[in-house]
């Protein structure tokens, strides 16, 4: 399996595609940076909704319960799944017992994670996703790149092919417009027809037992009141105490994923209307493991909103698929090591460490400095390369002796004066594209002696 | 008042002249400055791997020679940082808690320990300011652009006060440059990508020196620039602060 690296130098083989990629989402953070500059009190918004989630994470078990009992109360079934197969197995249950062999989705960050659609596509079910950027990855049968913007990696032109082949779009047709309006009408003949629809959840209200939904197309709503069955699948991580908190998070989480005040659609679901099954699914799915590590557990206070990525420069030049996890960028390098640490060992050091995704975090997660943990975690556990173990070994002998560091670079330097070609060549990664830097004859603490000398 | 400065191993091996010039920059502000010669590395080149546990030799070397100044001051903002974040050792653990408190990046000390208010510097150049990471978002050098807070610069604050010095403005002012430790070789591709973005954005702007508080970065960017053959050149803030 190729890692972060391999995949990121692909990536950037085309540079031209490289440099559109990292301005669109620049664009992005440019409007989430004059979004959130209205508000003067953006720092305290972050501050209150971080230390809500410290507080529900911290009560995580009491708030739980307090939610199954008001959703129960509400007429709604809650199913508790411990990991991904047993969430698969649920919404399977569900459908079969109702009879039901189509469904259409709508955007769930959790499904993708618990990788639903195969399953469900196995055992004969079909699911239609009918968010338009998830509708485009599906169609092109590839993973969402970001978790906002499932289809950012895509010109238009790649996408009028697509419709093409799958919609019956014009030839070279290429405006998003038309696009998309074909795009509304294949899936109002879905919405339509599908008796089951799943969604995912945005907040939950331990409260009240609702949960709010968050879209930009309304498709969460087509898919819930259209359909004799609502599957609603959540992670355990998105409760809220209570109703006001909403204000709080509603505030934070458009602003910092698109830059725009609020989502056209923030719809809350509370209870199944007359003759409608409400089924909402609790998965876990490593999360009271990754609650469970000091070091990693505000992780959990995550609202997906993707500002981190949009951020990441490193995201920005390398794509989401360079990271092989369904939530890629730095809060992905950060929640997947947490599922798999062999898999995933390479992505907490495709990073510079250089914080920027832990400013743009609405809940004020520390990302750069779990990074720099997991970093710590992966060589401990020994996922780590035996190359780069001995180099690190020898390096911290070289600077533990003060003499011998001080003899070395003095080799060193005359070295690459006197043989270049030792240093500038294929195997240095460095020298690939940049020139190595220059070898002083004289290294300060040599000047430094000198000058004492000539002082006395 | 006796400063301990503290030389990043690869700036005593590659860029003496920066080193040389924070010398002379704080002994010309009256200040006594001693450099103690059994100092290597501050660690972090190993713990940015994962390999913290490896730095301890490291860290009791550091705190040996360093616990006796009333202040450590040192010409790179990640080195720094490192230190404030991690410095710990087992023989003296209450000496390198205090230096932790003691030791600052040059341009905070300059501003926030000396107060400087006028330097004698003249330096006739258009000059971009890269902000490096760690000493912008780590130490806050400056206000962090992500951030909805008043606008503040250590660093230009101090460049304002050299004369004939014309500052270049950024289409992204603090964007990273790619270093980042070992990750400059493990991930090339990028590293090298975010580099040439970030010299094109100082070019295409009209500098003809760039500047940071880290040399590390600044190297990064020397080694694209070289290999483009541009004239633009990199310099340490504290060879313009110094120049005369």
């Amino acid at each position: 399996m190729k890692d972060h690296s391999e995949l990121s130098a692909i990536f950037n083989a085309d540079e031209q595609r490289v440099n559109w990629h990292d301005e669109t989402l620049w664009w992005i953070r440019q409007k989430r940076d004059k979004a959130v500059k209205t508000l003067p009190e953006w720092e305290l918004l972050r501050e209150n909704a971080s230390q809500i989630k410290q507080h529900t994470l911290s009560n995580l078990s009491a708030y739980l319960e307090q939610f199954e009992a008001k959703a129960l109360a509400n007429g709604v079934k809650v199913h508790w799944a411990a990991n991904a197969a047993e969430h698969n197995e649920i919404v399977l249950s569900i459908l079969k017992r109702n009879g039901i062999n189509r469904m259409v989705k709508s955007k769930s960050m959790l499904t993708e994670e618990c990788h639903l659609n195969t399953f469900l596509e196995n055992n004969g079910i079909e699911v239609i996703d009918s968010d338009l950027g998830e509708r485009i990855v599906q169609l092109a049968k590839e993973p969402p790149s970001h978790i906002v913007l499932p289809c950012i990696h895509k010109k238009k032109e790649e996408i009028g092919e697509l419709f093409h082949e799958h919609l019956g779009t014009p030839v070279g047709e290429a405006d998003p417009q038309v696009l998309t309006e074909a795009a509304r009408q294949d899936l109002r003949n879905v919405f339509l027809t599908r008796r089951a629809a799943l969604t995912g959840v945005n907040f939950a209200v331990a409260e009240t037992g609702e949960m709010v939904i968050c879209t930009n197309e309304g498709n969460a709503d087509m898919g819930a009141h259209l359909a004799d069955v609502h599957i609603a699948s959540m992670g355990i991580e998105k409760l809220v105490p209570q109703r006001r908190h909403l204000g709080v998070f509603l505030r934070l989480l458009a602003r910092s994923a698109t830059g725009q005040p609020i989502t056209t659609y923030s719809s809350h679901l509370r209870t199944p209307r007359s003759g409608q099954q409400m089924h909402i699914i609790l998965v876990d799915n490593g999360r009271s493991q990754q609650l469970g590590r000091e070091s990693f557990r505000n992780s959990l206070k995550c609202i997906r909103c993707g500002a981190c990525m949009n951020t990441c420069p490193v995201y920005r030049k390398s794509g989401g698929h360079s990271y092989q996890y369904t939530i890629s960028g730095p809060i992905g390098s950060i929640l997947a090591p947490n599922l798999d640490m062999k898999k995933h060992a390479d992505l907490p050091f495709a990073s510079t460490l250089c914080g920027s995704c832990t400013n743009v975090c609405p809940v004020k997660i520390d990302i750069h400095n779990q990074l720099y943990q997991w970093r710590q975690e992966l060589v401990s556990a020994g996922y780590v390369d035996a190359k780069k173990k001995w180099g690190m070994k020898a390096m911290s002998f070289l600077f533990a002796h003060p003499s011998l560091f001080s003899w070395a670079g003095k080799v060193g330097r005359r070295l690459m004066t006197a043989a270049p070609y030792l240093f500038n060549n294929k195997l240095n990664p460095w020298y690939n594209q940049r020139e190595m830097p220059s070898a002083a004859k004289q290294s300060f603490r040599e000047w430094y002696k000198q000058r004492a000398k000539n002082e006395s | 008042m006796t400063v301990g400065l503290f030389v990043p191993c690869y700036v005593d091996q590659f860029y003496p002249k920066a080193a040389i010039a924070t010398l002379e920059l704080l002994e010309k502000l009256g200040v006594k400055v001693c450099f103690p010669e059994r100092q290597t590395c501050c660690g972090q080149p190993m713990a940015n791997s994962g390999f913290a546990h490896l730095t301890q030799a490291c860290d009791e070397l550091f705190t040996k020679s360093f616990a006796d100044f009333d202040y450590i001051v040192c010409p790179s903002g990640s080195c720094a940082l490192h230190l404030k974040d991690h410095l710990h050792s087992s023989k003296h653990p209450e000496k390198a808690k205090q230096i932790q408190l003691k030791i600052y990046e040059l341009v905070e000390f300059l501003v926030d320990v000396l107060k400087v208010q006028d330097l004698e510097a003249r330096f006739p150049y258009k000059v971009g300011l890269h902000q490096s990471c760690h000493g912008l978002r780590g130490l806050k050098l400056a206000q962090m652009s992500e951030l909805v807070a008043p606008a503040f610069s250590k660093p230009l604050q101090l460049l304002s006060m050299v004369e004939e010095l014309e500052m270049v403005t950024l289409s992204r002012k603090d964007e990273c440059c790619g270093f980042g430790g070992t990750f400059c070789v493990a991930e090339e591709a990028v590293s090298v990508k975010m580099g040439k973005d970030r010299v094109a954005d100082h070019i295409a702007n009209g500098a003809t020196y760039i500047t940071g508080v880290d040399l590390s970065c600044l190297m990064h960017m020397e080694g694209i620039l070289k290999r483009q053959g541009s004239e633009v050149q990199i310099i340490h803030i504290a060879e313009i602060l110094n120049a005369s």
